[in-house]
């Protein structure tokens, strides 16, 4: 009863600091906090989801199943039963005919509803205007790519024959959402209906057709989709999904979010700081309810309960606030970006309210738990004695507990403990030499003397109150920091990584080059003035064995080694290390090596659960051979360069069949060449990898403008640091305005005396984080996005003039009225 | 009340320093005692450990037959909800609270049902019945002191400390403001016990204490 009756007092003791304006600057803090974190949040979750389903647009679905023979139709109707959207394709190799020539082309066939994810285009006409196709080639009608149109000489309309049939063109494609998938579906293409596969005889037992199952749902019900077809599948079917897609796609993904939590973190850093002061001021002025409740009889224990209480439910009052703010915040930000990008946002999910509520309730508390308990300690003959001042604890100490909530949201944000590690350790190094070195630069500034009264008066201010210039300094150097390390994040880093995909990167892998037409293959680049590209040595082999035993993917769980040992690997050899690649462990060998070495990419050697030691064992056409890992190597995807999981050197391979494949830039336009390429070299494989490229470069400027927008919420939730910080010594400046004025100071020399002081605020502040966005800028680029940093003296510039401006400008704005007021005003409402 | 051989010791540095010295005096139920002495004779502190605010190096304080300094803290604090009310020289009025709210809060912190009633009650008494929801700053320094005097009858204490309850007034509303505490004394039969150097008010009380360095003077 006592606890409910409690609880009453302290919603009505909440209720009347509310009314009166005390607890505006907490709840400020905290509803900017948790709409900035939610914004961010819900944001995240609508681009992570867009990202993954462009992702998936890739496969053309969410999950897809394939295999060599027919699916069972189980498959596709459970899907259907799950009321997940189905749709089924084959595809397969074939001769196609028309205009008097024959051209080897991939054959789709699909049913309607194809593609499930990502865009299908069609034009009516060639180099036509292309637009979205909303339905499939109608049956007895095919639709074309461009490469088979240019090489079989058709027009739309024109008669295309495939198998036993003849078709009429009815539609040219001009993009199809799963066309990059694998090395094999490159060829040109033609696309037919379901209902028209059976009249060509072209799907026989023998035939090289390729079966797939396509389905797209909610991520949930794809989940339980996939656990309950996996173990139902046969020996050479597979279930895919955007987790299972390139690796390229995957780690462009996997650094979209690394960007997006850290914008998220440096938001949860600046909330903290606003919530700091703002529970710190609160607490001070509330120094005397607690004394005088104390008289009157209420027990340090109940005070904090009560003092508890107001704070639980104004944290969550304000996290709610902050929650709709967010979501609204969101839209606004999707339809800015709309008219930006054409990809269409999901609706966020939930999750992120529950995280910013939490984060909210956290942050405050973790910043006033502290000094409730120190409040409640006042010592009650502060009733007599106003001189008795505030009971030890509410100093650093008490920002603790703040730190620790801090460094535990931190980190969870990032869902890396490296990641947040390093992004809390830089805030904390950055706090303590910051508060470190604007101790020494005050102390120093005060002792220069003669430079006019008011300069001396601003001075005399920082140097009086040590502490909370200190913090002052050190809040808006976060803040300013954490600005400034988005502006590097957005401008030099995304520069630096999207120039570490060079323009001129490999468009073209030309694959399945017979050792005899190397020479050829030569003179046709160099008669066209182009240098021949590397060519690398390519072995295809099944691994067999690890150490001493036997390997099957039933030996793995995990869904990517299963099918890295189902496959069969393309293993290479080579004297030099390639550019792109680094080693990670072992050493790489030397000019006369031992020939039964692997060196293996480093994520294979992780899925498969091997390291520098253990000895493979492949199978390539029947016959075994064993070599040692003696090195793990990374491997730059993004390069697009012809890369291999396990190489050897010189010597163990060339014994077993073996073709080439290379990589080259074809720039955009030159069809000629490839025409006559396939012309030449009929049994070449060509890839035309310009289409994934772009998607993955799509990806990256999405992330980008992203990053963005949070910049434009952290500039805010920065604003709002600095508020917070001029609030929190306002009755300070009030009392010290009053007395100035009435010992005949005037509103000039005060206003002058205020902006000297914010100046030196402003510089140190301004220094601190450009020095600490510097460090963290090269910290992230190093060690985070692999990619080489320059520190740049622009942002020593905006970063030190702009905060000298910013705070100078702000201080005054929201100082200005201290010097309006009549003092004896301020003498009677401070007294 | 009954005080024995209080004493206070503040050791600064190396040297001790006594502000209280052996006090001890009884105070009979509904009786009036002044507190007198000059600045730093002691005043402040005796009255901070009688209301067991502080505690006191040697000696004991007894209320109500309760030895305030066989409890602990939150002990004393018990007893000064049940026993005890305050008048303050800076009236002590919380900022953020109306009139009202001010003198409600010693009733809600008690827990007694009807702590708007009888806060109007005690305002319409002293005579602020119109300024139910100003707040401290729209009121005059008298105003603030009658809010406050509101506050210490709230609860009905049996003792009732005031602490200069005039040092920051004018002469006339330091006479009205006197007034108003004596009739309210009486009405009640509170004890009431006050610090003053206000020889007037001093007289005015039945028993005048007098202090001069930390010790009593007969």
């Amino acid at each position: 009863m006592r606890f409910f009756a409690d609880a009453a007092l302290a919603l009505r003791l909440l209720a009347r600091d509310w009314r009166a304006g005390e607890l505006t600057l907490v709840a400020v803090a905290v509803v900017v906090a948790v709409a900035s974190v939610t914004t961010v949040g819900f944001f995240a979750d609508r681009v992570h989801q867009a990202l993954s389903r462009q992702a998936n647009q890739l496969l053309g679905a969410d999950l897809v199943i394939s295999g060599d023979r027919a699916l069972d139709a189980s498959f596709a109707a459970e899907a259907e039963r799950r009321g997940l959207k189905v749709a089924r394709m084959l595809r397969f190799p074939s001769m196609t005919a028309g205009g008097g020539q024959n051209v080897l082309a991939e054959v789709k066939v699909v049913t309607a509803g194809y593609p499930l994810r990502g865009d299908l285009r069609i034009a009516d006409v060639q180099n036509g205007t292309d637009r979205r196709a909303t339905e499939i080639p109608k049956a007895g009608t095919v639709w074309v790519d461009e490469r088979l149109m240019t090489r079989l000489q058709l027009q739309v309309g024109d008669v295309i024959e495939i198998g036993k049939s003849r078709l009429p063109v009815a539609q040219i494609i001009t993009q199809e959402p799963d066309s990059a998938i694998g090395f094999i579906n490159a060829g040109p293409r033609v696309m037919l209906n379901d209902a028209d596969v059976a009249a060509t005889e072209l799907v026989q037992v023998g035939s090289r057709v390729r079966y797939r199952v396509l389905v797209a749902g909610t991520p949930a019900a794809i989940a339980d989709y996939r656990g309950w077809v996996t173990p139902k599948l046969a020996p050479g079917q597979r279930v895919e999904s955007i987790e299972d897609a390139r690796p390229e796609i995957r780690s462009a993904l996997e650094r979209s979010e690394k960007f997006l939590s850290l914008a998220a973190l440096l938001s949860v850093v600046l909330a903290a700081v606003a919530i700091a002061l703002a529970a710190r001021r609160f607490l001070q002025r509330h120094l005397d309810a607690c004394a005088i409740m104390r008289c009157h009889g209420a027990s340090q224990s109940r005070l904090v309960r009560l003092y508890l209480q107001q704070f639980v439910v104004l944290g969550a009052a304000a996290s709610l606030a902050g929650c709709v703010a967010g979501f609204i915040a969101q839209h606004a930000l999707a339809l800015w970006l709309g008219s930006l990008v054409t990809v269409e946002l999901p609706e966020p999910g939930w999750m992120p309210a529950l995280h910013g509520f939490v984060t909210g309730l956290a942050l405050l508390l973790g910043f006033a738990l502290p000094p409730i308990v120190a409040l409640a300690r006042v010592p009650t003959l502060r009733v007599l004695r106003r001189d008795i001042g505030a009971p030890s604890g509410m100093g650093l100490l008490g920002y603790a507990l703040g730190a620790v909530v801090i460094a535990g949201l931190i980190i969870w944000k990032a869902g890396d403990l490296r990641l947040g590690g390093m992004v809390f350790g830089g805030f904390a190094g950055a706090m303590l030499v910051a508060g470190l070195l604007s101790w020494g630069v005050i102390a120093l500034v005060s002792r220069i003397g003669g430079a006019g009264v008011s300069w001396r008066f601003g001075i005399a201010n920082l140097r009086r109150r040590p502490m909370a210039s200190v913090l002052q300094v050190v809040a808006l150097g976060i803040g300013v920091m954490a600005l400034l390390t988005l502006t590097i994040i957005r401008s030099e880093l995304l520069d630096l990584w999207q120039r570490s995909l060079p323009p001129d990167a490999p468009n073209r892998f030309i694959v399945n080059v017979q050792p005899d037409q190397i020479p050829t293959l030569k003179k046709f680049f160099e008669g066209r003035g182009m240098v021949m590209p590397e060519l690398h040595p390519m072995v295809r082999a099944r691994l067999i064995g690890i150490n001493d035993r036997t390997v099957t993917p039933a030996d793995y769980s995990d869904d990517r080694a299963r099918r890295l040992v189902d496959r069969e690997f393309n293993l290479s050899w080579a004297t030099q290390m390639q550019k792109d690649n680094r080693l990670i462990a072992g050493y790489w060998w030397g000019n006369k090596p031992r020939t039964d070495q692997f060196s293996m990419e480093d994520g294979i050697a992780k899925a498969l659960g091997v390291g520098v030691g253990d000895k493979l064992t492949f199978d390539s056409a029947g016959s075994a051979f064993t070599a040692e890992i003696t090195s793990l190597r990374k491997v730059d995807w993004d390069s697009f360069n012809v890369n291999f999981f396990v190489v050897s050197p010189p010597g163990l391979l060339e014994k077993y069949p073996a073709s080439y494949v290379t990589s080259f830039y074809l720039p955009p336009g030159n069809v000629e060449l490839l025409n006559a390429l396939v012309k030449q070299f009929p049994n070449f494989l060509l890839i035309d990898v310009a289409q994934v490229l772009g998607q993955v470069q799509t990806m990256i400027t999405q992330v980008s403008r992203a990053v963005q927008f949070v910049f434009l919420f952290t500039l805010l939730a920065g604003l709002v640091v600095l508020y917070a910080a001029i609030a929190s010594t306002q009755d300070e400046r009030l009392y010290q305005a009053t007395i100035m004025r009435t010992m005949g100071a005037s509103r000039s020399q005060l206003a002058r005396a205020n902006l000297a002081e914010f100046a030196v605020i402003g510089a140190l502040a301004g220094l601190i984080a450009a020095a600490g966005a510097n460090a963290l800028g090269y910290t992230l680029a190093s060690r985070v996005i692999n990619v080489g940093y320059t520190f740049s003296p622009m942002l020593w510039a905006i970063g030190i003039f702009g905060t000298v401006f910013g705070v100078m400008l702000a201080g005054h704005l929201g100082t200005r009225h201290v010097l309006r007021i009549a003092p004896l005003r301020v003498l009677r409402m401070l007294s | 009340m009954r005080v024995v051989q209080l004493g206070k010791q503040v050791t600064t540095g190396d040297s001790a320093l006594t502000i209280l010295n052996n006090v001890s005096f009884d105070v009979a139920k509904g009786e009036a005692v002044a507190v007198v002495g000059a600045s730093g004779s002691g005043k402040s502190t005796l009255l901070g450990l009688l209301a067991g605010l502080d505690t006191p190096t040697s000696g004991s304080v007894h209320i109500a037959g309760e030895d305030l300094f066989a409890l602990d803290e939150d002990g004393r604090a018990a007893l000064r909800a049940r026993l005890v009310g305050f008048v303050f020289q800076s009236f002590n009025l919380l900022p953020a609270m109306t009139a009202l709210e001010n003198v409600m809060l010693p009733l809600e912190l008690a827990g007694e049902s009807g702590a708007a009633a009888t806060a109007k009650a005690l305002l319409e008494r002293v005579g602020l019945g119109g300024r139910l929801t100003h707040y401290p700053k729209q009121l005059s320094g008298g105003e603030q002191q009658r809010v406050a005097i509101a506050r210490a009858f709230a609860t009905r204490p049996a003792l009732l400390l005031a602490d200069e309850p005039t040092g920051n007034l004018d002469e006339a509303t330091g006479a009205a403001i006197i007034d108003l505490m004596f009739e309210l004394n009486r009405e009640r039969g509170t004890t009431l016990i006050l610090v003053t150097h206000d020889m007037e008010l001093s007289r005015r009380c039945g028993r005048a204490l007098r202090l001069a360095a930390g010790e009593l003077q007969s």
